[in-house]
């Protein structure tokens, strides 16, 4: 449980795209960190007041706002709030609060706002049953998320990486509490090895963030096959039975992309390769070389062919070609004729017959269950992810100045806190089980 | 004539649960089975080390006893892990055994409030569930308000050697009995503990020109705050080692060993093993260092440490003279093991009263620490309780960010522990905070608060703090030009300034120490002041930015313990709190908010459910 003083942030409206996405902020510092990151100032704003501006990170604008000024006790926890309206994308929420954090609110935990609504008096008594059971249900559902998310593999690496540096941690606590004794000691260009190791993992996992980067890029989606199979029409019929707008999202527009279609929230990003749009006798090889190499990149893939034309035996050797994707899917255009035994789905391009392909789609999109505690945790890796770095920033500072060794295993811990909140936790006990196993000590 | 507070046990949990009492004005029994034996160091003949010499600091501080006597009876001090930076400096001392007792019992004898009596106690008498008296072996009924219990290894104690084992509660001395039966009838719950003590040897029987000596600090420092009056004089110990033939022939031993065999069920400390549970867990080492420690100023035994063992006496013997330097050596005592009671100490609540009986408090060995000083600590704490509960005050708690006496008092009644509780430094979260050298400015103003600590003592904080504000004025306000203080700062390794610099940016650099401004020709207007007091003024300059830092988080859970929870609280009717969390809370009853954090199995969002019921 973290503390009430500090000012916390989530999203409060479901996430996913919509018209308008709300940002919820609490606590003595809400207005001042809003201050920190709005286009104009908001210090001497009176409560029950609505601002239009830019939410910034630094430099760089986010989006255009709508943002309400609410000061305590007037709001729903009696604390100083704010509410940000935004553009409804999953991308600028996860942005917004980001951002927010950066500037000292932290992410709340379920049912916090709820919970300091109570603690101030804006909820009776007789409504703390009903709180204390959706907090109850509502973290719940999170660890549930959570566990999902952790075993996705996000964390592996900084587990395996984090054990190793408590081995470190705990042989400077060695040194620390042993070192009248007859000890090894802790080897410091180890440290910096391993400290900068984990800083450079940190920072790829920081730069290809599974979730946020299917916000920010959507999925990458290939769709692939011999000239004559009919990819056109099918890209055609996709982007006709699109049940969802499209928006013009900054960041979406950098690539070149043919089209976007949106299902359940999510983008599938139908990218444009040589020979997915041109007719067949116009292919050179260094397109053939192109649509590979977009291929190979794909998140998606989705492989195209006409039963008719094909046999089961080429079909087998097509698909046996193809790179490794996350997602593949095998689409048998004209539909009527088998395919032997390869796994596929069939469509009817011609005719507009893609349900089977679209409930495909929905599949693979509900995979990344935007709701709104998936945001909330991946912003809250994201914070983990950045105050780790800084920690291991300072166990790197250290020991370039030579501090002793309590203020290194102060900054180590910190550091170990914080991946401990990506990866499982740890503590002290951990550190000194881990002494009294493998070292030999007491006089 | 009935008590404000009777103490059972006269160790060195015992002791301070006394005098603490007494001078808050209680009266008070002391009960021992042995008056010749009070205070008496069952095992090593010193007193701190890592993380114990903080808590001797603390014990000090808060008004106790223990710092003062150790100063007035060592024969050797040492301020260990000087290179490791300020949290882990630790005072050490190796102690007259025979006077550290000895002073001990004249300062219980010289205070009014004290009566002692021998005897020993093994029934107590309740009201209900009120605590009100004890019964003792020779037949004599003892009414009180408040018990404390200090009974450290003796309550059904069981001294192994090899393949004997004999009742006693120390070697040659007898076991109690009574006590836990009739705690266990009234719901507490107990288990064993073992723990083990080295032979003891005659020094004159040594060769100290085969073994490596091991000096006291050149300028001794003191455990007490209070009129410190450092060593002139000191003893040395000695340090060998034993090598393959010594284990060897402890290997010998081995079936017979009731460590090995299945005689001693008692769970050990896994930090402080015996020789041949160290030679067997860690085989791939070909010696273990030996630590030869005299006992006094006027005796010639010594105490080897390192080499606790239970193994049968004729292999120990042998064993011992294959160690370099003990070729000769004539045993005075054997080592043994000795497994005893303990009470879970989760049973009690933070002022180490019990959650069970009323006005019945527990301190020492029986929550099932190891330790003079933890033990110590426990009895301050205790005695000071049972006097406030007999003056219907508040109690007396610190928490973890004051103390390692609050760490480790919050470990055990929070965590409980299942294995004899030694401190470390590790176990506390806000180490550099918990300094040796600041244990009066966190400490002594809570004690003076209570009555505890005296006046004077409180004016030499004042003192004290007025002189370090003064020092980090003269390093504020001092600049000093490159010429002046580059020579100073090539000699100390470190990089050279181009143009004038404060005194305070300059002692941030690790290389830079406040002695070497001292004893340059810009430190003139420093000479004034005591070397504590500027050596404190350096810590606060460089590590600033770590002690902020730890203040905060330390604030941060404070808050959450300004929230009480009532101790009858039924958490049962709680459906919203997880069914693992409703079992540990209803196990360890926390008193507030904030110490229900620290319970493992209680999540977040159980701590949530609690805000909503407790919040406000």
């Amino acid at each position: 449980m973290r503390s009430l003083t500090e000012t916390i942030v989530a999203p409060a409206t479901p996430t996913g795209i919509s018209a308008i996405a709300i940002v919820r902020m609490s606590g003595q510092n809400a207005i001042e960190i809003a201050n920190a990151c709005f286009s104009k100032s908001l210090t001497k704003a009176d409560g029950y007041t609505l601002h239009y501006g830019q939410v910034k990170d630094g430099e760089t604008i986010i989006d255009d706002v709508m943002l309400s000024v609410f000061r305590a006790p007037h709001s729903y926890t009696g604390e100083n709030s704010i509410e940000i309206s935004s553009h409804g994308s999953p991308y600028i929420v996860s942005r917004i609060l980001q951002t927010l954090i950066k500037y000292g609110a932290r992410i709340a935990e379920p049912g916090e706002f709820t919970l300091r609504a109570f603690l101030n008096k804006k909820l009776d008594l007789a409504q703390a049953e009903a709180v204390a059971d959706m907090i109850h249900s509502q973290s719940e559902a999170g660890l549930q998320m959570a566990i999902r998310q952790m075993r996705g593999g996000f964390s592996q690496d900084i587990s395996q990486l984090r054990q190793e540096l408590i081995d470190f941690a705990a042989l400077i606590e060695l040194e620390n509490d042993f070192g009248e004794e007859d000890v090894e000691f802790a080897d410091r260009s180890g440290l910096r090895k391993l400290v900068n190791e984990l800083l450079s993992r940190i920072e790829q996992l920081r730069s290809s963030f599974v979730a946020g980067n299917v916000f920010k890029n959507g999925i990458n989606t290939v769709i692939a096959g011999k000239p004559n199979a009919g990819k056109s029409t099918l890209l055609n019929a996709l982007i006709k039975e699109e049940r969802a707008i499209v928006s013009d999202i900054e960041g979406t527009t950098r690539d070149t992309i043919e089209e976007v279609l949106i299902i359940n929230g999510i983008q599938f990003r139908l990218i444009d390769t040589a020979g997915l749009r041109h007719s067949a006798d116009t292919i050179e090889q260094i397109g053939v070389d192109r649509t590979k190499a977009s291929m190979a990149k794909a998140d998606l893939l989705i492989y195209l062919y006409d039963a008719a034309l094909m046999t089961p035996d080429d079909l087998q050797q097509a698909i046996s070609e193809l790179p490794q994707t996350r997602y593949r899917l095998v689409v048998a255009n004209k539909a009527d004729l088998t395919s032997g035994s390869i796994e596929h789905i069939s469509i009817s391009a011609k005719s507009g017959n893609i349900d089977s392909l679209i409930s495909e789609l929905e599949r693979i999109a509900a995979q990344f269950e935007f709701g709104d505690q998936t945001i909330v945790n991946n912003v809250r890796h994201a914070e983990a992810l950045e105050k780790s770095a800084n920690a291991l920033n300072d166990v790197l500072n250290g020991l370039d100045s030579g501090i002793t060794s309590d203020l290194v295993a102060l900054d180590i811990r910190q550091a170990l806190y914080y991946l401990g909140l990506i990866s499982g936790e740890v503590t002290n006990e951990d550190l000194l089980d881990s002494i009294f196993t493998r070292f030999c000590i007491g006089k | 004539m009935k008590y404000d507070v009777i103490v059972v046990g006269a160790g060195h949990s015992g002791c301070e649960a006394a005098l603490s009492s007494a001078k808050l004005g209680c009266t008070v029994l002391l009960i021992t089975s042995n008056l010749e034996t009070i205070a008496k160091m069952s095992c090593n003949p010193a007193i701190g080390g890592v993380a114990k010499g903080q808590i001797v600091r603390e014990i000090d501080a808060l008004g106790g006893e223990m710092g003062i006597i150790t100063d007035r009876s060592s024969v050797q001090f040492r301020m260990l892990n000087r290179s490791k930076g300020a949290a882990m400096w630790s005072p050490r001392a190796q102690s007259d055994r025979h006077e550290y007792s000895s002073i001990w019992r004249q300062t219980l004898e010289q205070h009014p409030n004290i009566h002692l009596f021998q005897d020993t106690v093994n029934n107590i008498v309740l009201n209900k569930d009120d605590v009100c008296g004890v019964v003792t072996q020779l037949g004599f009924n003892f009414q009180c308000q408040t018990l404390i219990l200090t009974n450290g290894t003796f309550l059904n104690g069981l001294v192994h050697i090899g393949l004997n084992n004999f009742s006693g509660g120390r070697i040659s001395e007898h076991k109690v009995t009574g006590i836990t039966e009739k705690l266990v009838e009234l719901g507490f719950t107990t288990d064993r503990m073992k723990t083990g003590t080295p032979p003891r040897v005659d020094g004159r029987s040594l060769d100290y020109s085969l073994m490596e000596e091991q000096k006291g600090d050149d300028l001794p420092s003191t455990f007490s705050f209070y009129k410190p009056q450092p060593l002139e004089k000191q003893l040395s110990c000695f340090i060998t080692y034993t090598n393959t033939t010594v284990h060897d022939i402890l290997r010998e031993g081995f079936e017979q060993s009731p460590m090995f065999n299945g005689n001693i069920t008692g769970i050990g400390p896994r930090y402080c093993p015996s020789i041949e549970d160290k030679i067997n867990r860690f085989a791939e080492r070909s010696r273990h260092q030996i630590f030869v420690e005299p006992e006094g100023w006027n005796t010639i035994e010594t105490y080897i440490n390192g080499f606790s063992t239970s193994l049968p006496i004729d292999i120990q013997e042998r064993a011992l003279r294959e160690i370099p330097g003990f070729k000769t050596a004539r045993m005075f005592r054997p080592g043994y093991a000795i497994e005893y009671d303990y009470f879970h100490p989760t049973q009690l609540y933070h002022t180490l009263e019990t959650k069970i009986i009323n006005n019945l408090f527990l301190a020492g060995q029986i929550n099932g620490t190891t330790g003079y000083e933890e033990a110590a600590a426990q009895g301050l704490i205790a005695g000071i309780n049972a006097a406030l509960k007999v003056k219907n005050t508040e109690p007396f708690i610190l928490d973890r960010s004051d103390a390692y006496i609050g760490v480790l008092i919050d470990d055990l009644v929070t965590k409980g522990t299942e294995e004899p509780y030694r401190m470390f430094t590790s176990r506390a979260e806000y180490r550099i905070l918990l300094r040796q050298d600041n244990a009066d400015e966190r400490l002594t103003p809570l004690g003076h608060k209570i009555g505890l600590a005296s006046d004077e003592r409180l004016n030499n904080l004042n003192k004290k703090q007025q002189n370090i504000s003064s020092i980090l004025n003269i390093l504020n306000n001092t600049s000093v030009e490159p010429s002046v203080i580059n020579p100073l700062l090539e000699q100390a390794n470190t990089s050279t300034i181009t143009e004038k610099t404060k005194l305070s940016k300059l002692i941030l650099r690790p290389q830079l120490k406040i002695d070497d401004i001292l004893n340059s020709s810009i430190g003139y207007n420093l000479k004034e002041f005591e070397t504590t007091e500027l050596e404190e003024s350096e810590i606060l300059l460089k590590y600033e930015g770590y002690i902020q830092k730890e203040k905060e988080v330390a604030e941060k859970l404070k808050n959450l313990k300004h929230i009480k929870i009532p101790s009858d609280f039924e958490y049962n009717k709680v459906n919203s709190l997880s069914s693992e969390a409703r079992e540990k809370l209803n196990l360890i009853k926390p008193i507030n908010i904030g110490q229900a954090t620290q319970i493992s199995g209680v999540s977040a969002s159980d701590i949530s459910v609690l805000l909503v019921y407790f919040g406000r």
